[in-house]
C-alpha cells in the first residue's frame, strides 16, 4: 500500500523523455496526478490548473533505483547508536526486518535524494565489497526518500531476505565455505521441516532445529518462492554455490556483488537469476581475485538481468557515477539507466507500479539538466510520489551559512 | 575556455632535483629548502633513490585537444616529448623522423596524474594482515618510521592506478598516530624495489593527524591522548625534544667540535621539518582543529604544506588562502565519522575561490583510479553553485597542485617544455564520466597503453591468478 500525500497535477512539459519501457520521446509530455503518471507523450493535454514545469531541453527519466544500502539505518558510520542495520548475536537472523530501525529524519536522505535517487533497498548487513559477518542478515525493506514515517516511505517490506555465501561468512559455518553452505541449507531444511511440523515443534516433539521459530517462520515465503534471497556472493565458487543452494530449494536467488560473476554470465542468466553489482570494485581480496571494471557489461552481454547498486550509503547518489563508469567498461547506456530503474523494479517485484515512466505508475521522475550520469549534469526537479522534492539538504544550508566569510550564524 | 597557442620552444630545463631557495609558494623550482637527497641532518645521504628513466623513443601525440594544467586548452594540439622530457606543446609541432607518432584525434592529453595522499603500496591488496603495513600503531609519535620500508612494490593496486593515468604518489603512514612518519614520493612505474621508485628531487613528507583517530587509538587503551588537548599536548611535546635535538646537530655539524651528538630517528625526522626540508601533510578534517594545527605550526615555525581531507576547508577558506596551506580533499566524501559531517560538494570550489590551493587526492585504492572524475564532480558542482571554476583550474586539482604539494611544481604536474613526460592520453574529455586513460607515459615511458595488452604491466601477485 503506498501513501500519496497529495492531491496535486502537475505537467512536465518539453523535455526529452526516457521512459525507459520504450524508446526516448523528444518534446514530450509527463503529466502527474495525485502522486501518479497519467499520461507520457508528445499529446498530453496538460488540463487546466496544472502545475507546469518546463523542462524544454531537459532530459525526463524516472528515479533512480539504489540496488542496496542502508539509507536509514546508518546515520554516521563509526557511531554505533546510529546504525541500526545489523542483528548482532544471530548468524541466522532471518526475523529481523530493518524496517522499524529505519531513521526517517535520516540527513543522508535529503542529501541523496537531491541527485536523483528517489528509491533505495534498504539491506540489513552490508553488501558492498567485501560484505559484513553473519550468514542471514535478515529482511530487507523497498523504500520511497520521502515522508515523515516509515508508513509513507515504505513500498514493499520485506522486499527480499538477504543472505551471505562470501569469505566473511565463514565464522557463522566454522571456518569454512563448506560448513558456511551447509549451515544454509540445514536453516533452510529446518525451515522446511518446521513448516510441516509446527505442532511438534511447540511440543517439543521434533530434534533441535537451526534456528529459533520466529527465523523458521520467515524463512517460509523464501521457501515458497514469494520472497526473493539476496545473496552475496564474490568469488565464482560462491556464486556457482549460491546457485545450486537456489536450485536445490527452488529459491527465488538475486546475487549481490558478483564480483567474478562476469566468468559464469551465462550459468548465471541460464538460471534466471539477477544481479545486483557495484561496477567500480575492482580491488582485488582473496574472496574475489578476479574482480574487475568490466564485470556488469559483460553479465549483461551473457544475458543477466543487472541492476546497480552504490553500497556507500552516505553517498548513494553517486550511483549515477557507478553508471557511467559501468558504460565506460563497456554497457549500453540505456541498459545502464535500464540498471538503475527498470530492471531493480522488477528485481525487487514493483515494476508494475516504479522504474518507468508510464501511465499508472508512481510518480517518481527526475529532470535533468543533460544525461544523468555526466558531472555537467544538474538535477532541476526531484518528485517523490509526485511532490516536487525542495532541492536542500543540511549540505545546502551549510554552503549558503559559508559561501561567504566570515560565515552568516 | 579555448586557446589556441602557436609553437612552443625546445626543451632545455633539467628536470629533477635542481636547486631552489626556500620559497615554498613560489612556482619555481621544486625545493622549498635544500634539494632532497642532500644531506642537512649531519648524518649523510639515507636510502637514496635509485630511479632510472626507462629509455624510449621520442613520442609525438598529434591533432588532440591538449590539457596543460598551465592555463591552456589547445583545440588539435600536439605535444612531442624525447628522453623523458616534454619538448614541445602547441599546434605546428613537427614530428621528428624517429619520433613515434600517435594520433590524438578525438582524445584530450593531460599531465600525468598526481595522488597526494594514497596508502597502496603500505596497504596493499589483497589486503590482509600480512599487507597492513601503513600503520605503526604502537606509540601516537612515530616520527622514525618511512613509509617506503612498507611500500610493497608488487601491490596489484598499482596497475589500477596506473590505468587511472596516475603517475606519481604520495604513499603515507595511516593516521593512527599524532605523527605517523615520513611519506615516500614515489614514481608509479614497475619496479623491483621501492628505491627504484623514489622520485628522485622530491622532499619527504610528514604525515600528522588530528582528531578522532589518534585519541581513539589510544584513549581506546587507556593510553595518551585519549581528548583532542591531548593531541595538541603531544605534538607539542615531540617538536620541543625536536627543538632541542636540533639545535644540538646544527651546532655540531657548524663546528665539528667534539663528538656528534646521539642520533635518534624520531627527532632527526622532526628536525628535518623544522629546518623546512620535510614537508608537514597533515590529516585534519575540522575547521577549528585545522586552526589549532596553524597554531602548533606557528610556535614552531614550520609550514603546513597541505591539509589532507579536510572536509571543513570551505569555512576557513580565507584563512588558508593568507597561510599558503593547501587542502588534499576528495569531491564529495563526508559522513562517515563525526569530523567528517560537514563535507560539502563545494569544499573544493569555495578554497579556490578563496585564493587557495586545491588538490583532489583519494585516500583510497578505488578513488585514485578515476580522480579525474572527482575533479569534475567538485568543479560542476561549484559552477552550479555559481563559484566560476575553470576547466584548467579542475585539472590543476589533480597535477599541477599536487605537485606543488610535493615540492615537485618544477618538474612534474603541467604539459611546458622542459617538464617531466608525465603524460596521459584520454579517450575524451577528462572532465567526463566516460573518458578513460588509454595511454599512459612516465617519464616518456609507456607504462600503460589500454589497446595493447603487452603494455600493461601485471605485478607479480596477479601472475597465475583468475
Amino acid at each position: 500500500m503506498i501513501a500519496f500525500l497529495l492531491a496535486q497535477t502537475i505537467a512536465i512539459i518539453g523535455g526529452t523523455v526516457y521512459p525507459v519501457s520504450g524508446p526516448k520521446i523528444e518534446n514530450a509530455t509527463v503529466l502527474i496526478r495525485d502522486g501518479r503518471i497519467t499520461a507520457v507523450g508528445t499529446n498530453v493535454a496538460v488540463p487546466a490548473g496544472a502545475t507546469r514545469i518546463d523542462a524544454s531541453g531537459k532530459w525526463v527519466t524516472p528515479g533512480l533505483i539504489d540496488g542496496a544500502g542502508q539509507m536509514g539505518l546508518r546515520e554516521i558510520g563509526a557511531v554505533q547508536g546510529t546504525n541500526e542495520y545489523t542483528l548482532r548475536g544471530n548468524d541466522v537472523a532471518a526475523g529481523f526486518n530493518v524496517l522499524e530501525g529505519i531513521n526517517p529524519a535520516s540527513t543522508l536522505i535529503a542529501v541523496n535524494r537531491m541527485e536523483g535517487v528517489t528509491t533505495t533497498l534498504a539491506v540489513p548487513g552490508s553488501l558492498g565489497v567485501p560484505p559484513s559477518g553473519g550468514l542471514i542478515w535478515g529482511q530487507a525493506a523497498l523504500i520511497d526518500l520521502d515522508g515523515a514515517t516509515i508508513e509513507t516511505m515504505q513500498i514493499k517490506s520485506p522486499a527480499a531476505m538477504v543472505a551471505n555465501l562470501s569469505e566473511s561468512a565463514k565464522d557463522a559455518g566454522g571456518g569454512s565455505r563448506a560448513g558456511v553452505a551447509q549451515r544454509l541449507r540445514r536453516a533452510l531444511s529446518d525451515a522446511r521441516e518446521y513448516a510441516t511440523r509446527r505442532a511438534d515443534y511447540r511440543r517439543r516433539q521434533i530434534q533441535d532445529l537451526s534456528a529459533s521459530a520466529a527465523d523458521l517462520e520467515a524463512l517460509q515465503p523464501v521457501l515458497r518462492g514469494e520472497l526473493p534471497l539476496i545473496v552475496a556472493a564474490n568469488r565464482r565458487s560462491d556464486i556457482e554455490t549460491a546457485l545450486r543452494i537456489a536450485r536445490e530449494y527452488k529459491l527465488r536467488l538475486i546475487l549481490a556483488g558478483a564480483a567474478e560473476g562476469w566468468m559464469v554470465p551465462g550459468g548465471i542468466a541460464a538460471a534466471g537469476v539477477p544481479v545486483l553489482v557495484e561496477p567500480l570494485d575492482n580491488i582485488p581480496s582473496y574472496d574475489a581475485l578476479g574482480i574487475r571494471y568490466e564485470n556488469a557489461a559483460l553479465l549483461a552481454k551473457g544475458g543477466a538481468k543487472v541492476a546497480l547498486m552504490e553500497t556507500t550509503t552516505e553517498n548513494t547518489r553517486d550511483l549515477r557515477q557507478q553508471a557511467g563508469n559501468a558504460v565506460a567498461n563497456g554497457m549500453t547506456w540505456d541498459q545502464a539507466l535500464r540498471a538503475v530503474t527498470l530492471t531493480p523494479a522488477e528485481i525487487f517485484g514493483v515494476a508494475g507500479q516504479y522504474g518507468s515512466l508510464e501511465a499508472g505508475k508512481v510518480a517518481n521522475v527526475v529532470v535533468w539538466s543533460g544525461d544523468p550520469f555526466e558531472f555537467s549534469t544538474g538535477v532541476e526537479h526531484v518528485f517523490i510520489r509526485g511532490r516536487d522534492i525542495p532541492l536542500r539538504s543540511r549540505q545546502t544550508e551549510l554552503l549558503e551559512r559559508y559561501r561567504t566569510l566570515p560565515p552568516k550564524y | 575556455m579555448r586557446f589556441v597557442m602557436i609553437v612552443v620552444g625546445l626543451a632545455v630545463t633539467a628536470g629533477c632535483a635542481s636547486a631552489g631557495g626556500r620559497r615554498p609558494t613560489s612556482t619555481a623550482p621544486a625545493a622549498a629548502a635544500a634539494p632532497a637527497g642532500q644531506d642537512t641532518t649531519g648524518v649523510g645521504p639515507q636510502y637514496p633513490s635509485t630511479y632510472k628513466r626507462h629509455p624510449n623513443p621520442a613520442v609525438l601525440i598529434r591533432n588532440a585537444t591538449i590539457m596543460t594544467a598551465a592555463g591552456q586548452e589547445i583545440q588539435g594540439g600536439s605535444i612531442l616529448f624525447r628522453d623523458g622530457k616534454i619538448v614541445a606543446v602547441g599546434t605546428t609541432v613537427e614530428a621528428p623522423s624517429d619520433a613515434t607518432v600517435v594520433d590524438g584525434t578525438g582524445k584530450w592529453v593531460t599531465p600525468g596524474v598526481i595522488d597526494t595522499h594514497s596508502h597502496i603500496g603500505v596497504y596493499a591488496a589483497p589486503g590482509t594482515f600480512a599487507e597492513s603495513d601503513g600503520n605503526e600503531a604502537t606509540n601516537p609519535v612515530t616520527s622514525e618510521v618511512w613509509a617506503e620500508h612498507s611500500f610493497w612494490p608488487q601491490d596489484p593496486q598499482i596497475p589500477l592506478a596506473i590505468a587511472g593515468g596516475v603517475t606519481t604518489i604520495q604513499a603515507l603512514p595511516g593516521s593512527a598516530n599524532l605523527i605517523g612518519g615520513r611519506s615516500a614520493i614515489l614514481k608509479l612505474v614497475p619496479a623491483r624495489s621501492v628505491q627504484e621508485m623514489k622520485f628522485p628531487g622530491a622532499h619527504y613528507g610528514l604525515k600528522m593527524a588530528c582528531g578522532e583517530n589518534p585519541k581513539r587509538v589510544y584513549g581506546g587503551r587507556g593510553g595518551a591522548p585519549s581528548t583532542r588537548m591531548g593531541n595538541m599536548a603531544g605534538y607539542r611535546a615531540a617538536f620541543i625534544a625536536a627543538q632541542d635535538y636540533r639545535r644540538r646537530w646544527d651546532k655540531w655539524n657548524k663546528d665539528h667540535q667534539g663528538d656528534p651528538p646521539d642520533r635518534n630517528l624520531r627527532n632527526e625526522t622532526l628536525a628535518e621539518v623544522l629546518r623546512g626540508n620535510i614537508y608537514v601533510q597533515n590529516h585534519c578534517y575540522r575547521a577549528d582543529e585545522m586552526m589549532q594545527m596553524l597554531d602548533l605550526a606557528h610556535e614552531f615555525g614550520f609550514k603546513i604544506r597541505s591539509f589532507h581531507h579536510a572536509v571543513e576547508a570551505y569555512k576557513i577558506a580565507d584563512v588558508l588562502a593568507r597561510e599558503g596551506t593547501a587542502v588534499s580533499i576528495w569531491s564529495d566524501w563526508w559522513g562517515f565519522k563525526e569530523e567528517a559531517m560537514d563535507g560539502i560538494y563545494e569544499n573544493a570550489a569555495l578554497v579556490q575561490q578563496a585564493g587557495g590551493r586545491v588538490v583532489i587526492h583519494s585516500d583510497d585504492a578505488s578513488g585514485i583510479q578515476r580522480l579525474n572524475q572527482e575533479a569534475a564532480k567538485a568543479m560542476y558542482h561549484g559552477r552550479r553553485a555559481g563559484i566560476p571554476i575553470t576547466r584548467d583550474q579542475a585539472v590543476r586539482w589533480f597535477t599541477a597542485n599536487p605537485a606543488w604539494v610535493l615540492g615537485l611544481e618544477s618538474v612534474v604536474g603541467t604539459l611546458e617544455p622542459g617538464k617531466m613526460a608525465d603524460v596521459v592520453l584520454w579517450s575524451g574529455d577528462p572532465l567526463s564520466v566516460y573518458a578513460q586513460a588509454v595511454r599512459v607515459y612516465n617519464d616518456g615511458w609507456l607504462v600503460y597503453d589500454r589497446n595493447d595488452p603487452t603494455h600493461q604491466p601485471k605485478t607479480d601477485f596477479t601472475l597465475g591468478q583468475p
